[in-house]
C-alpha cells in the first residue's frame, strides 16, 4: 500500500475531486447529488482530522505525486498550519452544504451547486497543500473557476454586476502572480517552494528577488483584499446568495493570506528589511479602511464584507511582526475568523429569510419574533468584536501581545481601536435589525418553520459552538497555534520534509 | 437560423470527420505532439459546426448527455487513472502503470479524461450562446 | 533572442494595461488576454532560451539533443494557456450576459451592486439608494 502520508495528503483533494466529477456527471439526479455531497462532507471531515493528527504526531509530511522526486514533480506538503486550514475547509464545506439544503436560492440551482461547491473545496484544499509555486497557481485557478460559477448562481442582475468586478480583478491578480512565478523560476531555476527557499539566499542579486517577491505580494495582497487592493471585495461579495457569500467570506481571502504567510516565512526570511515596514503599513491601512467602511454602511452584507477586510488586517499584523508568537496569532486568527465570518454570513441569510431584506432601515423586531436567531447572531458578532470568552478574544490577545512584546505600540493601538469600532458595527446590526420596533410599511413575513428552520439554523449553531469551544477550552488550540507558529518561523522542517523524501 | 444547403448537408460528415481526427490527435499525443486538450478542442469544433448548421438542439441530441455530464465523466476517468497506483501498487497518486510492456497504461485513460473534460466544458460554454 | 522576448513582453504589457484602463468591458477583456500572453512570454524568457530543436527525445536516444529548447517553461505555458482559455471564455459569457441585461458594456454603468449615494449617513437614504439602483436600470429595448 501507499504510505500513510501519501494517502492522507491525497484524500483531502481526492474526495472533493471525486464529488465534483460524480455530481457533474449525475446532474439530473438531485437525490444522488445530495447523497454524494453529504458523504463527501463526512469523509472530508474525517480525512482532514486524520491529517491534522498525523502532522501533530509526525511533524511536516510530504508526498510526491506520480512518484516524481522533488524538486522535479508536484509535491504536496502539510505542516500544522496547512493541515489546520484543510480541516477548517472541510468544516466550511460541511456547514455550507447543510445550510444550502434549506436555502431557496440554492434549491433552484442544485444541479450546478454541488459540483461547484466541491470544486471550490478542491481548489482551496489544493492551494493549502501545494508545495510548488506553479501548482499553487493552478489551484488558485481551480478555486477561481469554481468561484466564478458560484458567484453568478441565482442569476440576478446585481450578481452579474458584482461578478464582472470580481472576475476582472481576480483574473488580473492571478496573471500578475503568473508573471511573478515565471520570473522567480528564472531567478532560482526551480518551482518547488522548499528548493526555492534553499536557493534564494545564494542568489547574488537580492534586489531582483525583492522585486519579484514584491510582485508576488501584490498578487496575493489583491487576493486577500489587503489595503490598497481591496475594492473588489465590497463590490461583489454582498451580491452572492447566502451560502456562497459565506464560503467565499470564509475561505477565499484566507487563501491569499495563507500564500502571503508562506511566501514571507519561506522565501523572505532574512535580509529583506523592507518587508516588515511594508506589512506594518498594509496592516494598519487594511484594518482602518475596513472598519471605517463597515461603520458607514447600513446593509448587513455590506457591513460584513467590509469587516472581512478589517479582520484581514489583524492577520497581516502577525506577518509584519513575524515572531513565532505573532505567526501563531495569525494562525489562530485565521482559524477563528473563518468560522465566525462564515457564521455571520449564514445568519445574514436567515435574517433575510425572516425579515425580507438585508437593509437595516427596513428590518426590525427580530428579537421579539425569533430570540433564538438573535442569540445565534450574538455569538459570532461578539466573537468578531473580540469579547471574552469567545474565540475572537484569544485571537486578538495573541496578536496584541506579540505586538506589545515586539514594541509595535502604534500598530497594537490601531488594532485595539479597530476592535472597538467592530463592536460598534455589530451593535448597529443588533440595534437596528433585532432590537428596534418593526418600521412602518415593512410587511410581516411568515416565520421560518419545520425542516427548513433546522437546516438553516443547525450549521449556524454548530459554528457558534465551535467559537464557544475555542473560547472556553482555549488551551489545546493555543498550544496548536504556538506549535504552528514555531514551525512557520523555523522553516527547516518544511524544507527537509520536502527535499528528503526521495524514494529508493 | 438560416444556413446554406451545403452546410446543412455536410454537417453530419464534418462532425464525424472532426471526431475521428480528434481521436487520432488524442492517441498520437502519446509520444508525439497532440493530446487530450488539442483533441478535445478539435472535437468541440466539429460539434460547434454541427450546431451552427442544424441548431444547438440537434447537437444536444447527438451528444445524448449534457455537456457538463461529459465533463464529469472525463474528470472521473482522470481520477480513475490515478487510483491504481495507490490502491494496488503502493505508489503515490497518479504514478503511471503499464499493461506489461505495452504502451497501454493509465496515461491513456488520463488523456481520455482530459479530452472529455475539454470537450464538455467547451460545449457547455458555446451551446447556450447558440440557443439564446 | 532574449532581448526580443523582453521587448515583446514590454510591448504586450503596456498594450494590456492601456486596454485594461478602458471603460468598455470588451476592451478590458482584450487587455486581460494580452496580459495573459505577456505572462507566457515572461515564463518562456525566464526559462532561458537554449535552442531551437523540439524538446523530444528521439527514438533510440537517451537524452535530448544538444540545442533542444527547455521543455519545462513550455509545459507551464501550455497549462497557463489552457487556464486562460477557460477563464476568458467565462468572462466573455459574463460580459455578454451583462450586455443582454443592460444593452451596454460600459463599466461606469455597472452600478447596481454599488449604487450612487452610498455610503449614506442615514439608513433610510441607504435603503433608498439601493432600491433606486435596482429599479432605474437602463434596460435595452427588445432585450429578452
Amino acid at each position: 500500500m501507499a504510505t500513510r502520508a501519501d494517502w492522507l495528503l491525497a484524500l483531502p483533494l481526492l474526495l472533493p475531486l471525486l464529488a465534483c466529477a460524480a455530481t457533474a456527471a449525475l446532474q439530473s439526479h438531485r437525490d444522488l447529488q445530495r447523497g454524494i455531497t453529504a458523504i463527501t462532507a463526512v469523509g472530508l471531515l474525517l480525512a482532514s482530522a486524520a491529517l491534522v493528527a498525523e502532522v501533530i504526531s509526525q511533524g511536516v509530511i510530504a508526498s510526491q505525486m506520480g512518484d516524481w522526486p522533488a524538486p522535479f514533480g508536484i509535491t504536496l506538503v502539510a505542516d500544522l498550519f496547512a493541515a489546520s486550514m484543510v480541516a477548517i475547509t472541510a468544516l466550511m464545506y460541511a456547514a455550507t452544504a447543510l445550510y444550502a439544503r434549506g436555502d431557496a436560492d440554492v434549491l433552484d440551482n442544485e444541479a450546478l451547486w454541488h459540483p461547484l461547491l466541491a470544486a471550490l473545496a478542491l481548489g482551496v484544499g489544493g492551494a493549502f497543500l501545494a508545495g510548488d509555486l506553479f501548482n499553487l497557481y493552478v489551484w488558485f485557478e481551480v478555486m477561481l473557476i469554481a468561484s466564478f460559477g458560484l458567484i453568478v448562481l441565482g442569476g440576478g442582475r446585481e450578481q452579474l454586476d458584482g461578478a464582472v468586478k470580481y472576475a476582472m480583478l481576480n483574473l488580473l491578480a492571478t496573471t500578475v502572480f503568473l508573471i511573478s512565478v515565471g520570473m522567480m523560476f528564472g531567478l532560482t531555476g526551480t518551482l518547488n517552494l522548499a528548493d526555492m527557499a534553499r536557493r534564494i539566499p545564494e542568489i547574488e542579486n537580492q534586489g531582483a528577488v525583492a522585486a519579484v517577491a514584491f510582485l508576488m505580494l501584490a498578487a496575493f495582497g489583491a487576493k486577500a483584499a489587503v489595503f490598497p487592493l481591496f475594492f473588489w471585495l465590497p463590490a461583489s461579495y454582498h451580491t452572492a446568495i447566502a451560502p456562497v457569500a459565506a464560503i467565499f467570506a470564509a475561505l477565499l481571502t484566507k487563501v491569499g493570506v495563507y500564500a502571503l504567510i508562506r511566501i514571507v516565512t519561506l522565501l523572505l526570511p532574512e535580509g529583506h528589511a523592507w518587508v516588515a515596514p511594508l506589512m506594518w503599513f498594509l496592516a494598519a491601512g487594511t484594518m482602518v479602511v475596513g472598519v471605517l467602511g463597515a461603520a458607514a454602511h447600513w446593509e448587513i452584507r455590506r457591513i460584513l464584507s467590509f469587516h472581512i477586510i478589517s479582520q484581514i488586517g489583524y492577520m497581516i499584523v502577525g506577518i509584519a511582526i513575524a515572531t513565532p508568537l505573532a505567526l501563531a496569532g495569525a494562525v489562530l486568527y485565521m482559524l477563528h475568523h473563518i468560522v465566525v465570518k462564515a457564521n455571520l454570513f449564514l445568519v445574514a441569510g436567515v435574517i433575510r429569510r425572516a425579515g425580507g431584506t438585508f437593509s437595516l432601515a427596513t428590518l426590525g423586531g427580530l428579537w421579539r419574533r425569533d430570540p433564538w436567531l438573535g442569540l445565534l447572531f450574538a455569538i459570532p458578532a461578539l466573537s468578531l468584536a473580540g469579547i471574552p470568552p469567545l474565540s475572537g478574544f484569544w485571537a486578538k490577545l495573541f496578536v496584541l501581545k506579540s505586538g506589545f512584546d515586539a514594541g509595535w505600540y502604534v500598530l497594537a493601538g490601531i488594532a485595539l481601536a479597530t476592535g472597538i469600532l467592530t463592536l460598534y458595527s455589530m451593535l448597529k446590526i443588533w440595534m437596528e435589525a433585532f432590537w428596534k420596533e418593526v418600521p412602518e410599511g415593512t410587511p410581516e413575513l411568515p416565520p421560518i418553520t419545520g425542516a427548513t428552520r433546522w437546516l438553516l439554523l443547525a450549521p449556524v449553531a454548530g459554528l457558534g459552538l465551535v467559537t464557544i469551544t475555542i473560547g472556553l477550552w482555549t488551551e489545546p488550540f493555543a498550544a496548536f497555534a504556538l506549535a504552528a507558529g514555531e514551525q512557520l518561523a523555523s522553516r527547516e522542517a518544511y524544507i527537509t520534509a520536502v527535499m528528503g523524501v526521495i524514494r529508493p | 437560423m438560416k444556413t446554406s444547403f451545403i452546410m446543412n448537408a455536410s454537417a453530419r460528415y464534418v462532425l464525424w470527420a472532426c471526431v475521428l481526427l480528434s481521436l487520432f490527435v488524442l492517441l498520437r499525443g502519446h509520444n508525439e505532439p497532440g493530446g487530450g486538450f488539442i483533441g478535445g478542442l478539435i472535437g468541440a469544433l466539429g460539434f460547434v459546426f454541427h450546431a451552427l448548421a442544424r441548431g444547438a438542439g440537434a447537437t444536444r441530441a447527438v451528444l445524448r448527455l449534457q455537456p457538463l455530464t461529459w465533463a464529469g465523466i472525463g474528470l472521473l476517468c482522470g481520477i480513475l487513472a490515478g487510483l491504481p497506483a495507490m490502491l494496488l501498487f503502493g505508489e503515490p497518486f497518479l504514478t503511471q502503470q503499464w499493461l506489461g510492456t505495452t504502451p497501454i497504461g493509465t496515461t491513456v485513460l488520463f488523456d481520455l479524461g482530459v479530452y472529455l473534460v475539454v470537450l464538455g466544458f467547451a460545449l457547455a460554454f458555446v451551446l447556450p450562446f447558440m440557443e439564446a | 533572442m532574449e532581448f526580443l522576448l523582453a521587448l515583446l513582453f514590454g510591448v504586450l504589457l503596456s498594450a494590456a494595461i492601456y486596454l485594461l484602463m478602458a471603460r468598455s468591458l470588451a476592451r478590458s477583456i482584450l487587455g486581460l488576454l494580452l496580459l495573459g500572453n505577456a505572462a507566457n512570454i515572461a515564463i518562456i524568457a525566464s526559462g532561458r532560451v537554449l535552442g531551437w530543436a523540439p524538446p523530444l527525445v528521439a527514438p533510440g536516444a537517451n537524452a535530448l539533443v544538444a540545442d533542444a529548447s527547455n521543455p519545462l517553461p513550455q509545459a507551464l505555458v501550455l497549462t497557463a494557456i489552457v487556464i486562460s482559455f477557460g477563464l476568458t471564455a467565462y468572462v466573455m459569457v459574463l460580459s455578454w450576459a451583462v450586455w443582454r441585461g443592460k444593452g451596454t458594456v460600459d463599466t461606469e454603468a455597472l452600478r447596481v451592486a454599488e449604487p450612487r449615494g452610498l455610503p449614506a449617513a442615514d439608513p433610510r437614504d441607504a435603503a433608498e439608494a439601493e432600491t433606486l439602483a435596482a429599479d432605474l436600470l437602463p434596460t435595452r429595448t427588445g432585450a429578452r
